[in-house]
């Protein structure tokens, strides 16, 4: 059938002009504007490529190839690195959120959402929660991973399950540096460029293959400073024993002063964008 | 008291060298099917996205109900929608994703949005396809559901950017029935377009748009006079005929012939105006005489003028242009 039957075309009934208004109206429409990108992953799963079987393939080969150089066995170094390469997956999903964002910009439905009475910043709150979806499936993957090739959590389930929270809450604050990127440049391709030069020496400059001080000093002051390198050893603290907490506030502090300058930001660059 | 829906004064956007809106004074009343009838280029989508707060003016103000499309934005996006000349849907969702998340962004309650979002699915015929994704489907069946997207509140104003370029006849009829249903419920409707039949059919008040100002401004009616009833076209089977041919319609229909390349053919402007006659009967009296003069025609039509004709008539560059050409 490739028409549909077509009825006519009643006038249809005045609707009740928007119920009074109600309040909290930014979270509802960013959770609204979330769903819609939650059910656009849904549909095209090969979105997720990079949050699934691209870090499990990182995994595999980096443990294989490294493990028996750097810890002597494959085992001891899949436990010095599944909890950074943990870290490493979900930060580097969040370059996705700007490069989408760029592609949904210049598509009709984003004149739909300028045109009504909603926050200006929903749209962009709403794509930057409904890719948390993409953090969890790649935590989901790399555990499963890391469990088949035999990962023990020598801490138990719950510092695991904070070091997880911890990351996923980086990413989502990091992530609006992506989305301006993705809001002041033009193409797709270019936010990608763009963000995955800043996204190596974030995540490979770190203590995630290799051991801190086995580094030169130029390089370990940049891992003393570089956010991502604390959340992986925060990470590896919870997960198989060693410092926290220090590193925890780098994380935090951040996290919160990533979030504090780009949001505002990327909002601001949205708006101005036409 | 008719009240003003829009108006806009000295409104001007510039973008580069090209001033795409050009000190446009506009004044639309409420209630009733205003049509913007402009060629491509003209300013028709830079005006409807300036009025629909999209885009920011260079110069100029505009008033929407009273209220200022720049200072008072907001107030403005609860009171118009907007249907582009681009399908402003998602089409990754389906067609009842699409308005369910349109009504929640409205403040509709999530039973209401769905409830809303079936009964206007109903109305416009898509109920069949509700459950497809966007992306699935036809030109006529995306402009119904973005219509009907941008009715889910029921805007006192509805821009329609063109709502029927590249449609087929028939989903372009079911849209002109959409418009009429809209305005019959105390929606008032700015109508851009292309074709002047479009406008007549729809529109109580025309105002034609041409370098991104307004050049005339009336009723279908006034505007149909001031350019003729129509153009008689007639396909000569003897190309040699064509200097009689024309002598004769000119004399008969009391105008000159409109050059056209084809040498074949032979197009002549009814005046509006002067006769007691109707156009057709002019025609029919001028056909018979060719007939009597032994010119044989194998095609003749009466037509309404087409926008390039009304743009010959309104402006006077591209006539001129033409007719020292000729």
């Amino acid at each position: 059938m490739t028409t549909t039957t077509l009825s006519p075309v009643q006038s249809p009934k005045t609707a009740p002009t928007r119920s009074q208004p109600r309040p909290f109206g930014l979270v509802r429409h960013s959770l609204a504007l979330a769903r819609r990108s939650l059910i656009k992953t849904i549909r095209t799963p090969e979105q997720l490529l990079d949050v699934t079987l691209q870090p499990i393939i990182f995994v595999v080969l980096f443990v294989f190839l490294l493990g028996g150089a750097i810890a002597g066995d494959t085992h001891q170094y899949l436990q010095f690195l599944l909890p950074a390469i943990l870290v490493q997956t979900v930060v580097f999903a969040s370059v996705a959120t700007g490069v989408s964002l760029n592609t949904d910009l210049k598509k009709g439905v984003f004149d739909r959402f300028r045109s009504l009475p909603i926050g200006r910043s929903a749209p962009l709150i709403g794509s930057v929660l409904g890719d948390l979806i993409r953090y969890v499936v790649a935590t989901l993957s790399l555990t499963i991973c890391g469990l088949v090739l035999g990962f023990e959590l020598v801490n138990g389930i719950v510092p695991a399950l904070a070091a997880v929270v911890m990351t996923i809450g980086f990413a989502f604050c990091l992530s609006w540096a992506f989305v301006l990127l993705g809001m002041v440049l033009r193409e797709p391709g270019a936010v990608q460029g763009v963000a995955f030069l800043t996204m190596f020496p974030l995540t490979f400059g770190t203590g995630m293959m290799a051991p801190v001080d086995t580094l030169p000093g130029w390089l370990q002051s940049w891992v003393q400073v570089n956010p991502v390198a604390h959340a992986m050893e925060a990470a590896r603290g919870l997960m198989i024993g060693g410092p926290v907490a220090g590193h925890v506030v780098w994380v935090v502090a951040w996290g919160l002063g990533l979030l504090a300058v780009f949001a505002p930001l990327a909002v601001r660059a949205y708006r101005r964008r036409t | 008291m008719t009240e003003t829906a829009i108006e806009t004064n000295g409104l001007v956007k510039v973008f580069g060298d090209n001033r795409a809106v050009d000190g446009l004074d506009l004044t639309v009343p409420a209630g009733a099917v205003f049509g913007v009838l402009g060629p491509n280029g003209a300013g028709k989508t830079t005006a409807v996205r300036m009025l629909a707060t999209l885009l920011r003016p260079d110069g100029g103000t505009a008033r929407v109900f009273g209220r200022d499309v720049v200072a008072e934005a907001d107030a403005v996006r609860s009171l118009v929608g907007l249907t582009g000349q681009y399908a402003s849907l998602d089409e990754d969702m389906t067609g009842r994703e699409n308005l369910v998340l349109i009504g929640r962004l409205l403040g509709f309650r999530k039973p209401a949005a769905r409830a809303r979002a079936d009964e206007l699915l109903e109305a416009f015929g898509l109920t069949a396809a509700a459950e497809r994704q966007v992306k699935n489907y036809s030109g006529g069946m995306r402009r119904r559901l973005d219509i009907s997207a941008t009715l889910l509140n029921t805007p006192r104003l509805l821009f329609l950017d063109e709502p029927t370029t590249g449609l087929d006849p028939r989903s372009r009829n079911q849209v002109w029935d959409i418009v009429r249903a809209v305005v019959s419920y105390g929606t008032t409707v700015l109508l851009t377009t292309q074709y002047l039949d479009e406008a007549d059919q729809l529109a109580s008040r025309i105002g034609v748009i041409d370098h991104g100002k307004l050049i005339a401004e009336g009723t279908p009616g006034e505007l149909k006079s001031s350019v003729g009833a129509g153009t008689v076209h007639v396909r000569l089977r003897d190309p040699a005929q064509r200097a009689d041919a024309e002598k004769l319609l000119s004399a008969a229909l009391g105008a000159t012939a409109t050059p056209d390349p084809d040498p074949r053919r032979v197009v002549i402007r009814v005046p509006g105006h002067g006769t007691e006659h109707g156009a057709a009967e002019d025609a029919a009296r001028a056909l018979s005489e060719l007939a009597v003069a032994g010119i044989v025609i194998d095609d003749f039509s009466l037509g309404q003028p087409s926008l390039d004709e009304v743009f010959l008539a309104l402006t006077d560059h591209p006539a001129t242009e033409k007719e020292t050409a000729a």
